[in-house]
């Protein structure tokens, strides 16, 4: 700060502080154009009540709401992004990085957490879209194979809910082999028979479909989310043919087999919770 | 052999298109001439070796792509004797982009999976140039496990732009045939050594590269995504690939500074399509030596050292 601006009286100061400006109360619907009052549709998972559309969720607010009430801790906090090829394009790596974590108030785009669902021990972890398109790379591989070692630990299954561009461009080739490093902790996990499930949402394609998020024992998918190996713009510019309607969608998955299910947002608890307990062979939660 | 050269060789090629002028001359028994012609030889060669230290990123690309780079199908008797090819998923197709099958390395029998490109323009619109589909990754796991249940080390030759991005690999889920292999070459009870021979595009590559040991030939690139497609997105350009070729470090010079890569096998000047031959016996002494290393270790052992290999990919810090 000069001088100058240290004598300006607070009040007239112009710190862009973009944080304290009130966000809209009201939110349209992208689907169905219902305008609908924010509050609300937090209460209702970001989902939208008047045609069931499921919205973007951050991923801290997702696994909050997901386990039960106050049990949640999160795990490897600690694990932050470097910068092993100094890359730069427009812009450089550490900028987009500290841009992002400025933008999402996350270190990196996995958040990992430690809890209860249902009363059942769990560990749940969850991409970050906002933060660089949930693209993997070295922080998003060494936090899952944490929350993997976690569950090896104390026993516990496993729930990941991806959204996810792909793997993190900007890492070269860390970011493609945080593919196998995420999937050989995944076996780990299967020889000790503890469950996976896998939650798609909308999008997760590229590196991340391709390697952790399609090997759930149980493969689940939220509602008309896209889900793919390659993006539709990709795979448009090789065929040069229209894609059929509802083309990498979930329901598409699941008629072609590659999903156990759909499951709407607002039953994720109840449905996963009772899949977990049956592959635990552990009793019904309690009613 | 009719050499194909690349933009950057071009100053080679004049020298070679001269040296070939003046053997044409050769009949009128001037004695100079082969003199000259072994001067101009000379000359040629101590250019290529010039241009070749010097190679970018991109160029290097190009050199992996070259359209008369040895393939996995004209390595494969140079480097084993009695390779069986074995066909098809058992589910869906035979996917051409992908062989496979068991040979002999210096007579240890082994399981041999390699990409394949095609030579010609009909062969490559069969190979699909080299860019396998879902049933290609089920062939390979099904020759995978094969090996495992026979004690057959692995043989991975990669080369290959990526894996297909089309309507009926998403149909058939391109994605979990990946993850598939990724999961099980993990686990995968025999020992894997995997070469990178020419193009090593992203996770069509990776499927069947989770190994052991990691060989790349000295001027073929590995990468999270083409030069092309970085470009593209980050440059908003595909132009701009040769910043991205740079940015990404996709070389196997790069990629052995960082450790990521056991060994860097060298190629013969000018690249390994100017002699196959010399090409092939430096791979095989290449692959015999880290098959030595890891052949006969307790299983337990080979995996949970694969693991730790694996955990270890990664730079990050912890605060």
């Amino acid at each position: 700060m000069t001088w100058f601006e240290k004598i300006i009286p607070s009040r007239i100061k112009t710190e862009r502080r973009t944080r304290s400006v009130p966000e809209g109360l009201w939110i349209k619907c992208e689907a169905c154009d219902a305008v609908l009052y924010r509050a609300e549709l937090e209460r209702n998972l970001h989902v939208c009540p008047k045609c069931s559309h499921h919205m973007r969720i951050d991923a801290r607010e997702r696994l909050k709401r997901f386990l039960d009430p106050g049990s949640a801790s999160e795990l490897a906090t600690r694990v932050e992004p470097e910068d092993p090829l100094r890359f730069r394009d427009s812009k450089k790596y550490r900028d987009r990085i500290v841009a992002a974590q400025k933008a999402t108030d996350e270190k990196d785009a996995l958040i990992v957490m430690a809890g209860t669902l249902h009363g059942l021990e769990i560990v749940a972890c969850a991409f970050e879209f906002r933060f660089m398109g949930g693209s993997m790379g070295s922080v998003v591989g060494e936090k899952f194979v944490r929350a993997v070692e976690h569950c090896l630990r104390h026993r516990m299954p496993l729930v990941c809910f991806a959204a996810s561009g792909g793997a993190r461009m900007q890492e070269g080739l860390y970011s493609l082999l945080q593919m196998a490093k995420t999937s050989s902790a995944l076996g780990r996990l299967a020889r000790e028979r503890l469950p996976f499930v896998s939650v798609l949402t909308d999008p997760t394609t590229g590196g991340v479909s391709a390697s952790l998020a399609m090997l759930g024992d149980v493969n689940v998918g939220e509602p008309r989310a896209l889900i793919g190996f390659a993006g539709p713009r990709v795979i448009q510019q090789t065929v040069r043919e229209t894609l059929p309607e509802g083309f990498q969608r979930s329901e598409f998955l699941l008629e072609h087999g590659a999903l156990d299910m759909i499951v709407d947002r607002r039953d994720q608890r109840d449905r996963i919770g009772a899949l977990l307990r049956l592959l635990m062979r552990q009793p019904p939660a309690a009613a | 052999m009719d050499l194909n050269f690349l933009d950057f060789e071009q100053p080679i090629a004049e020298l070679e298109a001269k040296i070939d002028e003046l053997r044409y001359l050769g009949d009128d028994a001037e004695i100079n001439i082969a003199e000259e012609i072994n001067r101009l030889r000379a000359k040629s060669r101590n250019l290529t070796k010039s241009i070749f230290a010097n190679l970018t990123p991109w160029q290097v690309a190009q050199i992996a792509r070259h359209p008369q780079r040895p393939y996995t199908l004209d390595y494969l008797p140079l480097l084993f004797t009695d390779f069986q090819e074995l066909h098809g998923d058992r589910m869906y197709a035979d996917d051409l982009a992908i062989v496979g099958g068991p040979a002999r390395l210096d007579g240890r029998e082994v399981m041999v999976i390699g990409h394949q490109k095609g030579r010609d323009t009909k062969e490559r619109v069969r190979r699909n140039y080299g860019m396998p589909k879902p049933e290609g990754y089920r062939k390979a796991l099904r020759l995978m496990r094969m090996a495992e249940r026979f004690q057959l080390p692995l043989v991975t030759l990669i080369d290959t732009p990526g894996a297909y991005p089309g309507v009926g690999s998403e149909e058939r889920n391109q994605s979990e045939a990946i993850a598939r292999n990724l999961f099980e070459m993990a686990q995968l009870k025999v020992p894997v050594v995997s070469v990178v021979i020419g193009e090593g595009g992203s996770g069509g590559a990776l499927a069947i590269g989770v190994c052991d040991r990691l060989l790349m030939l000295q001027y073929s690139v590995y990468s999270v995504i083409s030069p092309e497609g970085c470009a593209s997105i980050l440059w908003k350009s595909a132009d701009r690939k040769e910043l991205a070729a740079e940015a990404m470090g996709i070389t196997a010079e790069r990629l052995a500074r960082q450790r990521l890569v056991d060994e860097v096998v060298a190629e013969p000047l000018g690249g390994a399509h100017r002699d196959p031959q010399a090409m092939a016996e430096a791979l095989k002494s290449a692959i015999v030596e880290h098959l030595g290393q890891i052949d006969g270790k307790p299983v337990d052992q080979l995996l949970e050292e694969r693991a730790s290999r694996l955990d270890s990919f990664g730079v990050f810090r912890e605060a």
